[in-house]
Order: structure tokens, then sequence, then C-alpha cells
């Protein structure tokens, strides 16, 4: 039965594979999908990656991290950084630097800018940087064993103080403007549908990557392990297991597949400012993971599409309500659909078999409790 | 005259919660492949020293040894699980969202380091070494069955399953009867005895006397009230204790 589900999710992703990597890109290139479709489905693919991150911390080690969203932005801004480079000459004061410097009274490029001139080196950034963060703010609070709820406010509070930090003009990345007008990628026009075509592909094969790398980190050991961190931490440390180190791995993991998300995103939406890091977009993740079905893998990829492409609609047609509607569904699933939208068939079939034989209800209840 | 190394050395030891003394100067010595059986009434210390031993909580005062080498005080939980001491908790604590099969892989004996889990996998030692806990704990058929949905006497079969998976060389067992049939009972005990040897100490935890007395057959048994060793020796010698009576029994003995 499990391995039935399994190859039934299997066909899925190598249908949607093929759809989002190969069958869009060339309906947009021969003019039968709109360059409009492809940006938002492109922005939800971005969005797809983060969400998966936060279920592999939050519903398969029981990390329910607010801190995503930073990673998110890490990313970005590292993408961002390379991308205002790449402007050259051609911003508002045609000087060889970003704009925002010139108004800030800059002649010259700051040293720790340099370097992005490079695309290589600001993808590594786009790695290193979310690595670097994660391990440092994840070894202190998992030494310090701070779980729970504790975790989410500190995580939280790490987000909010880097926004701060962001929004401040002399962090020299561009205050609460952020970046934007982004001209050439590869020396491409970064704004051109081929040049956003190549990014739709390069999102969606990071999407299957991802996607395949969780699909297997499940089935080893060390998924064992994660699951049991989850379940029963202190049982864990009493198998001998360092559960410190284990969350500390999957902390570090899951903000490099963020700062990735990030780093797609940004070019593709062509702006980023320190609105991505606040908290109410860790929040939002959280419900596309809840929605979608947490503890699973297809769960957040479809919460991630489902919720965004609801917000699209809903914004336009009833940009009051928005929020309610969010706030609403997020209470109706945790109240009647803890599986989420993946887990739906199988409650129904549940709900079916119990009502067809209130009698296996009872022995099933019996069973439970010996 | 060569001394016998201890399993266990425990000095001097006090811990307190919030003004309550749970262990009053405990001294306490276990022979190394010695089955030792703990009695005491409600509240006697004895889950506390096991949460001592194993890192769970800190003394206040004084020293616990391992094999005469290591400070347990010093140690953290899973640095102390691995010198070699398992324990089964007094009520059973199982992953209850893992299959059986996967209770018994999480503690197999082995590697713990992160990086290592990415990449293991069970050899065919490993793999028939599983089949035959399973035939041991009597869950073979329920190999692929989550834990959770065991009966309470298979979970507690499916920890002391886990410690033999973990080849402990100190078992420290907390209850493990409770709520078991008389059969699996005296099954479990059984299966103490067949353990306790030269590979294994075993320190078993124990109200129910029926099972004190099939497992401690004349072996050394200790009795801890409101903290401390009360006396020691065999099971018949410490029943007829006169102090131990007055615990257990109070006011009655002392008016018989």
């Amino acid at each position: 039965m499990k391995s039935n589900r399994n190859k039934i999710e299997l066909i899925i992703v190598a249908i949607a594979a093929v759809i989002l990597i190969v069958l869009l890109p060339a309906l947009n290139a021969a003019g039968v999908v709109s360059n409009f479709t492809m940006s938002v489905w492109g922005k939800y693919l971005c969005y797809a990656i983060l969400a998966i991150s936060v279920d592999l911390l939050w519903g398969y080690t029981g990390l329910l991290s607010l801190g995503q969203s930073l990673f998110f932005a890490l990313g970005g801004y590292m993408m961002g950084m390379h991308l205002m480079r790449m402007i050259g000459d051609l911003g508002q004061y045609k000087k060889p630097i970003p704009d925002f410097l010139v108004f800030l009274g800059w002649e010259q490029l700051p040293a720790f800018w340099v370097p992005f001139s490079s695309l290589v080196f600001s993808m590594l950034m786009v790695i290193a940087l979310p690595a670097i963060v994660a391990t440092g703010f994840g070894y202190l609070a998992f030494r310090s064993r701070i779980k729970g709820v504790y975790f989410s406010i500190l995580t939280q509070a790490l987000t909010y103080g880097a926004a701060l930090m962001f929004f401040r003009n002399d962090m020299l990345l561009g205050g609460n403007n952020g970046f934007t007008d982004f001209k050439f990628l590869l020396g491409a026009d970064v704004r051109a549908a081929g040049t956003q075509r190549g990014l739709f592909i390069a999102t969606a094969i990071v999407l299957i990557a991802v996607y395949g790398f969780c699909r297997w980190l499940t089935t080893t050991k060390f998924g064992l392990v994660q699951r049991a961190v989850r379940d029963s931490e202190t049982r864990v440390l009493f198998s001998g297991y360092a559960a410190a180190n284990y969350k500390l791995f999957v902390f570090v993991i899951c903000a490099i597949i963020a700062g990735v998300a990030g780093a797609l995103y940004v070019p593709q939406v062509g702006i980023i400012n320190p609105s991505e890091m606040q908290t109410d977009k860790s929040l939002e993740i959280i419900v596309w993971v809840a929605v979608g079905g947490r503890g699973t893998l297809l769960g957040p990829v479809v919460g991630a599409v489902v919720i965004n492409a609801l917000k699209s609609w809903a914004t336009r047609a009833y940009p009051d309500l928005w929020l309610l509607m969010l706030g609403g569904l997020f209470i109706l699933v945790v109240l009647f659909m803890p599986k989420g939208i993946v887990g739906l068939p199988a409650q129904i079939r549940g709900l079916l078999k119990r009502k067809q034989t209130p009698s296996a209800l009872a022995t099933d209840t019996a069973a439970a409790t010996p | 005259m060569s001394r016998k190394q201890f399993i266990i050395s425990a000095e001097g030891v006090n811990k307190s919660f919030d003004g309550f003394q749970a262990i009053r100067e405990l001294t306490f010595y276990m022979d190394v492949g010695e089955l030792r059986t703990v009695i005491g009434p409600n509240g006697a210390g004895k889950t506390t020293f096991l949460d001592l031993i194993t890192g769970r909580t800190k003394p206040d005062e004084g020293k616990i040894d391992f094999m005469d080498a290591h400070d347990l005080t010093r140690m953290s939980e899973y640095e102390i699980y691995r010198l070699g001491i398992g324990r089964k908790f007094q009520t059973p604590t199982v992953y209850t969202d893992h299959t059986v099969h996967e209770n018994l892989v999480l503690s197999l004996e082995g590697s713990r380091g992160v990086f290592r889990s990415l990449f293991s996998r069970l050899n065919s030692t490993e793999r028939d070494r599983i089949e035959d806990i399973l035939k041991t704990i009597n869950l073979s058929a329920h190999s692929q069955r989550k834990a959770g949905a065991l009966a309470h006497g298979q979970k507690q079969w499916l920890e002391i399953g886990m410690l033999l998976a973990q080849n402990a060389r100190l078992l420290l067992v907390d209850e493990p009867a409770a709520g078991m049939t008389d059969e699996e009972t005296a099954k479990t005990g059984d299966l103490l005895l067949s353990l306790a040897g030269d590979k294994h100490s075993i320190l078993v935890i124990e109200h129910d006397m029926t099972f004190v007395r099939q497992i401690s057959q004349g072996r050394k048994v200790t009795v801890l009230h409101q903290g401390h060793v009360l006396c020691e020796g065999p099971v018949d010698e410490v029943q007829n204790d006169e102090r131990v009576l007055e615990v257990y029994l109070g006011r009655k003995a002392r008016a018989a």
C-alpha cells in the first residue's frame, strides 16, 4: 500500500517534471503560453522550493522555523548584488556603481561589492552566506537545547533583526528600496522572454532536484533519526545520537535550499528588498505547508502553488479580504484536514470505510487502546 | 588480593529537586557481570538513580564512575549511551511513528555520526541480527507495524529488543514487567537471566516481588529508601529485615 502510494507520487512528479521543464517552455516559445503566465508560475516554483525547505524542518524534524524567509532573502540579495553590478553605467546617474551608492555619496565601489561582478562568486555566496548564518545560529541554539516554541520565537527574532539591519542605508545594500531595475544576466537582457524562459527551466530543474534530494534523504538512516528527533528527542539522546548535530545539519541544508530559491526568485520578479525577510512572509510559508500537507514532500509544493494562485486571484478580486481568507483557510485545515490537501484522498477513503462498516470502527479503537 | 572491577560505583551522591532530597548520600557498587535488582517503595529514588547514571540529571554532589574509568556526572546522555549503557524506561518509550523494524535499526550498535547515517545501509549480518532479535522478543510478525500500534506488553518487549540491539555492557531496566501477563513476565525474567554474564551487567528496578524472586535467585538485592541504601542481601534475607518490613508495611509491622 505504501509502496503503491510512492509509485503514484513518482509518476505525478515525472509528469510534472516533463510539463515544467519541456512542455511549458516549448509552448511559451511557440507563443501559446503567455510570458505573464510563465513569470507567475516561475514565482510559484521558487516558493515551492522554499516550502519544501520549511517542511523538511517542520514536518520531518519538528523544527518550526520562522527564519526561512531570511535565508530566502539572503540568497536573493547575493544574486541581486550581481545583477546590480551587471547594470554597469546604465543607471540613472550614468556612473559605474549602483545608483543608490551614488546617492549616498560614494565615488567608488565599496570593497565587499567588488567580487560580485563575478556570477560564479555570487552563486557561491548564494549558498555560503545562508549556510554560514545557519551554522552559527543553529550551533548556538541547538547546543543550548532551545526547542519548540522558543526556537520559533528565536528564529523570528533573528529574521526581524536582520530585516531592521537591511533597512538601514549604511548597510550599503540599498536600504528599504533594496535592489531593482536589473538589466543583464550572462550578457542577455534579463527581462527578455528568452532569458525568463531559461530562468523558469532552471527553477523547475532545481525544484525537481530538491524534491529528489529530500526523497532520498528520508529513505536513509539519517531520515529515520530525523523523524525520531521530531517525535521524541529525549529518547534519541538515549539511543546515542547527538540530536543537536542532526538538527544543525538539517537546518543548514534547509537554509541553503531557501537561499537558492531566493536567488532564482530575484531575477524573475526583478526586485529584492527587506520586506522579503519580514515575519509575515515566514508565517505565510507555514500556511502553504500546512494547507498542502505537512510531513509529505508533495504537500508543500501543492500548498505553495495553490495558496499563491489563490492569492493572485483574491488580491485582485477581493483585496481587503485576502488576509481573512488566508487565516480562515489555515484554521479550516488545522481543524478538519490535518494532513492537508495531499492527505485528503486517504482521509475521504477512511471516512467512507467507517460509514460502510461502523463495527469495524469499534474494533479499530479497541485494538488501539488495549 | 586483586580488586574486582565495578561496572558502576557511586559514592556520596546527593540530589535534590526544589528542596526535596531525592537521593541522599547514596553509595552503591555493582560488579561487572552482575544482575542486581533494586527495590524500594514509591519515592525511594530508584528512577532518579537511573536518571543520574544515564546523564538525564546531574547530581548536586558525589561521583558516579563506570568501569572505574569514566566519570558519568560529566557526560551527556548520548556520550554515556556510547560507553555501552542502555536504558529501558518505566513507561515504554519507543518511537511510535516508526515501524518495529525501524526502531531496532535506530538502536542497532554502530556509528551514530551524522554523515555516516547518510550513507549507511544495513549489511546482511545486521539484517540477520534484527531478525534474531525480532524472534527473541516475539515480534517477527509485527516488524512492519508502527510501534505506536502495539499492545503495552509488546512495547515493553520492543524496548527490551532495542537494548539487545544496542548490545549494551550495562542494561538499566526500569520495571520491565509492568503491564505484562504472568506468562510474559516469566519470559522477560528468563531473557534477563540468559543475558547476565561477562558481556552484560544488568540493573533491574522492580516492584513485583514474584518477578524479583525469579530473577534474583539468591543474588544480591538492594533496597532503596528515601534516597539511600537501606540494606543489601539475598531476597529472603532482605524480606525479613526489620527495617525493610517497617518501611514497606509501616505501622502494621510495628504493631505486630
